[in-house]
């Protein structure tokens, strides 16, 4: 099989209109309200040094934030103003997906537009403007007749650049909960799909070029005053967004949203709940590539429906508990907490999938390790590795606390690379996780955490506080209780990291269901 | 002839009050007179006329246009009733020819037909062809031609002031000569009242019917060519020296009989 023929290609190419559709309708709203914001304050602040001076050092410092980091920061913040809003007007608003994208990725794009703006304008020949003056224009029309359409040419360089950062940019909204391409990018990334990774990639720079192209042919059209380029570039504009706008619109009605964390195991569980949903005749989509708190906020607010979280991650990290339960005691008690926010905790899954350190088996056996009290004493001359939120969970605090754990160095890594990492040596121990099939690829083994400094963290199925209630949705889901033991979501997981045509989250839960039916 | 435009005792200073850019002027433009205001830079001439038309707003003294003080006028409205012409023309060029000459007229919500017609009749004045330049821009013309539709476009709302700077100091002499020729026939023919500033006195001297000179912020003298050259200062005499120097050398290299003096003084 040649990386041509790749089944993948059709399989991304399906999700296309959706995340294109997406994609396209998030960038351009933001570009839109970036411009209807800069467009006045850059006119406004011409003449005014201080005001000048002022907002492009607050653009300058906007654009320094990292893209990713932005958009994670608007999510918390319009989550407090929806609940404001709800409090005082008694409307709410969602803080999920489509809001932040824009608001954060419109702030995005000021910096290119503002500077342009200003530049432009006080570009334009001073002999000019008050030739303007002099034949009787207000200093309104002289911004309008004469001044913009002088500096429309830098002005639309900086649109062109702002076009190009805002639909780079976009594909990092995936994990505040804004369906774009990068979807592909993040999906691809979790389950080491590098076609779907490829595919994102070429998805977003075309339509980057695409746009600027457009716009550029606009640009030429207005300075060289053709009509024509100008009709062309506006058309092909509007094309875009047509095309984009248009599986929007066919596929309305209610769906049943299934939200993903951002690893593999979340994106085959939730392709195997939206089966078993579609199979029920319930339309179902998924939302992957959601933040751990993010996905949580999510259900709560109901923009998504259903997903599986895990007991131990709830209990520390959403309700900040410091002390570990035994496994019923602590399900229970979620159980209560999570049903005064009216969700659902609908059952267990049949697994765990806890954090664990692992090492190589060799190694291990070697060193003649078998739990982390073991591992404690020689810990000083060894490097760990873990997932991006690893080291500031309460957990680790938890785990170097009851063993009084020393590691030389810690380093923070892409999950799917740590077990690479451990099994090749660069690093000895890694926070990984117990369900995760490269466990037994690379004859890795899981330390006893014989003090439970780790609690249990049980995979289980949370529904939104709208489908507490709904029999046909309990019905379709019911079948999954239970059903997956840790041998299966490992095996799972293992197809899943694979790197072939039947490593789709898609493939491996149909896999995942035939193996539930043959027990 | 009644004062057109009257300066009483008009000053303005830049930069706080420390540079004083026209000092205590008084001055009279009688209706249909043409004249020249004379001076190097800095010396307050560009202000005196800015004045005007409320470019710049004076810190004492009144400006009278026609009767009435023009700070009682609307700035905007003033403007549309004088023509401004500025050195290379000025001209909009974004704007085709006939946009640039339409563009008071269009501002004081002239039909379009009828600005088109007038754009016509412009072209005419000023000796533009009309088919042939109507529709282009400003970066296609020369020099000369650009600042005949900058006349043309000072004059399109029928103003009876028209004020100049240096409106022929960028162009090579033969078509400096020219449009200055054709200008002042333009004068006479309209009626016109014109304050043309200028660096150049032999310019000032073969237009106008009278000439100012004004130095670091002050007027000096003012009069018909001839009243100046009696002038006892200093300043107008070395203003008047070049013309009177050039005047005896092409006296001399170009004899009314045609043929030119061998080897003439250094």
């Amino acid at each position: 099989m040649t990386l041509f023929n790749d089944p993948r290609w059709g399989e991304a190419l399906g999700h296309l209109p959706d995340y294109l559709g997406s994609h396209v309708r998030v960038s351009l709203a933001a570009l839109a309200l970036g411009l209807a914001i800069s467009l006045p304050l850059a006119i406004a602040a011409r003449h005014r040094p201080v005001l000048r001076g002022a907002l492009l050092g607050v653009a300058s410092v906007v654009q320094t934030v990292p893209g990713l980091a932005l958009l994670a920061l608007f999510y918390p913040l319009l989550l407090a103003l929806a609940a404001l809003a709800l409090k005082w007007f008694g409307v709410g608003f969602s803080a999920f997906g489509f809001l932040p994208a824009v608001l954060a990725l419109a702030l995005y794009s000021m910096l290119p537009v503002l500077r342009n703006t200003i530049t432009g304008l006080n570009g334009v020949d001073p002999a000019l403007t008050e030739a303007a003056q002099g034949v009787g224009m207000t200093s309104r029309q002289s911004l309008l007749m004469v001044e913009l359409p002088l500096a429309l040419p830098v002005m639309m360089a900086g649109i062109r650049t702002s076009a190009v950062w805002v639909i780079g940019t976009a594909t990092l909204s995936t994990p505040i909960g804004q369906t774009s391409l990068g979807n592909y990018i993040f999906a691809g990334l979790q389950t080491q799909n590098w076609v779907l990774v490829i595919f994102g990639c070429l998805a977003s720079a075309v339509l980057a070029l695409a746009v600027d192209q457009l716009l550029a042919l606009i640009e030429t059209g207005i300075r060289l005053r053709s009509r024509i380029r100008t009709g062309i570039g506006a058309l092909g504009l509007v094309a875009i967004v047509i095309a984009t706008l248009a599986p929007a619109f066919s596929h309305g009605g209610a769906r049943i949203v299934v939200g993903a964390k951002t690893f593999t195991e979340q994106y085959v569980l939730a392709a195997l709940m939206s089966q078993r949903l579609q199979a029920a005749g319930m339309p179902a989509t998924t939302r992957q590539g959601l933040g751990s708190s993010v996905i949580y906020d999510a259900l709560k607010s109901g923009d998504i429906d259903v997903y599986v979280d895990y007991s131990g991650t709830l209990w520390a990290n959403q309700f900040h508990h410091t002390d570990v339960l035994p496994r019923e005691q602590l399900l229970a008690e979620l159980k209560t907490t999570l049903s005064k926010s009216g969700i659902t905790l609908f059952g267990e899954l049949g697994f765990a999938n806890a954090y664990a350190l692992v090492m190589p088996r060799q190694k291990a056996e070697a060193l003649g390790i078998k739990s982390v009290a073991d591992l404690a004493g020689r810990a000083g001359s060894m490097t760990i590795a873990g997932d991006y939120e690893f080291f500031s969970r309460p957990e680790w605090a938890g785990l170097t606390q009851a063993y009084g754990l020393a590691f030389k160095a810690q380093r923070t890594m892409q999950p799917d690379f740590m077990y690479a990492a451990v099994s090749s040596g660069d690093v000895d121990v890694i926070a990984g996780y117990t369900s995760d099939g490269l466990i037994a690829k690379y004859d890795l083994v899981v330390l006893d955490d014989d003090k439970h400094a780790i609690p249990p963290y049980d995979a289980i199925m949370l529904l939104a506080p709208k489908h507490g209630e709904d029999e046909k949705l309990r019905a379709a889901l019911q079948p999954l209780l239970g059903a997956i033991d840790l041998p299966l979501m490992r095996a799972a997981n293992l197809r899943a990291a694979g790197n072939d045509a039947t490593s789709s989250p898609e493939s491996v839960a149909q896999w995942m269901w035939q193996s539930i039916g043959k027990k | 002839m009644t004062a057109l435009i009257r300066f009483s005792h008009i000053s303005k200073s830049f930069d706080g009050g420390r540079l004083k850019a026209v000092d205590d002027v008084s001055l009279d433009v009688a209706e249909g007179e043409f004249l020249a205001v004379v001076g190097g830079s800095g010396s307050g001439k560009t202000t005196l006329m800015r004045l005007v038309n409320r470019l710049i707003t004076p810190d004492g003294g009144s400006i009278e246009v026609a009767g009435e003080d023009n700070a009682q006028i609307d700035a905007i409205e003033l403007r549309r009733r004088i023509g401004y012409v500025v050195q290379n023309g000025g001209l909009f060029p974004h704007m085709t020819i006939a946009d640039n000459i339409g563009i008071t007229p269009k501002l004081l919500g002239t039909p379009a037909r009828e600005i088109a017609t007038r754009v016509d009749e412009l072209l005419d004045l000023v000796r533009l062809e009309r088919g042939q330049y109507r529709d282009r821009f400003p970066h296609e013309l020369s020099g000369g031609q650009r600042q005949r539709v900058g006349v043309a476009r000072a004059l399109a709302a029928k103003p009876r002031i028209v004020l100049m700077d240096e409106p022929f100091g960028a162009l090579d002499p033969l078509t400096r000569d020219a449009l200055g020729d054709d200008y002042h026939a333009l004068h006479r023919k309209l009626g016109l009242t014109t304050i043309m500033i200028t660096h150049d006195m032999t310019e000032a001297i073969l237009l106008a019917d009278r000439v100012a000179v004004m130095r670091t912020g002050r007027l000096l003298a003012e009069g018909t060519p001839r009243e100046l050259s009696a002038s006892t200062e200093p300043y107008v005499g070395e203003l008047l020296g070049t013309p009177r120097r050039q005047a005896e050398r092409l006296k001399m290299l170009l004899p009314p009989d045609g043929a030119a003096t061998q080897g003439g003084p250094a």
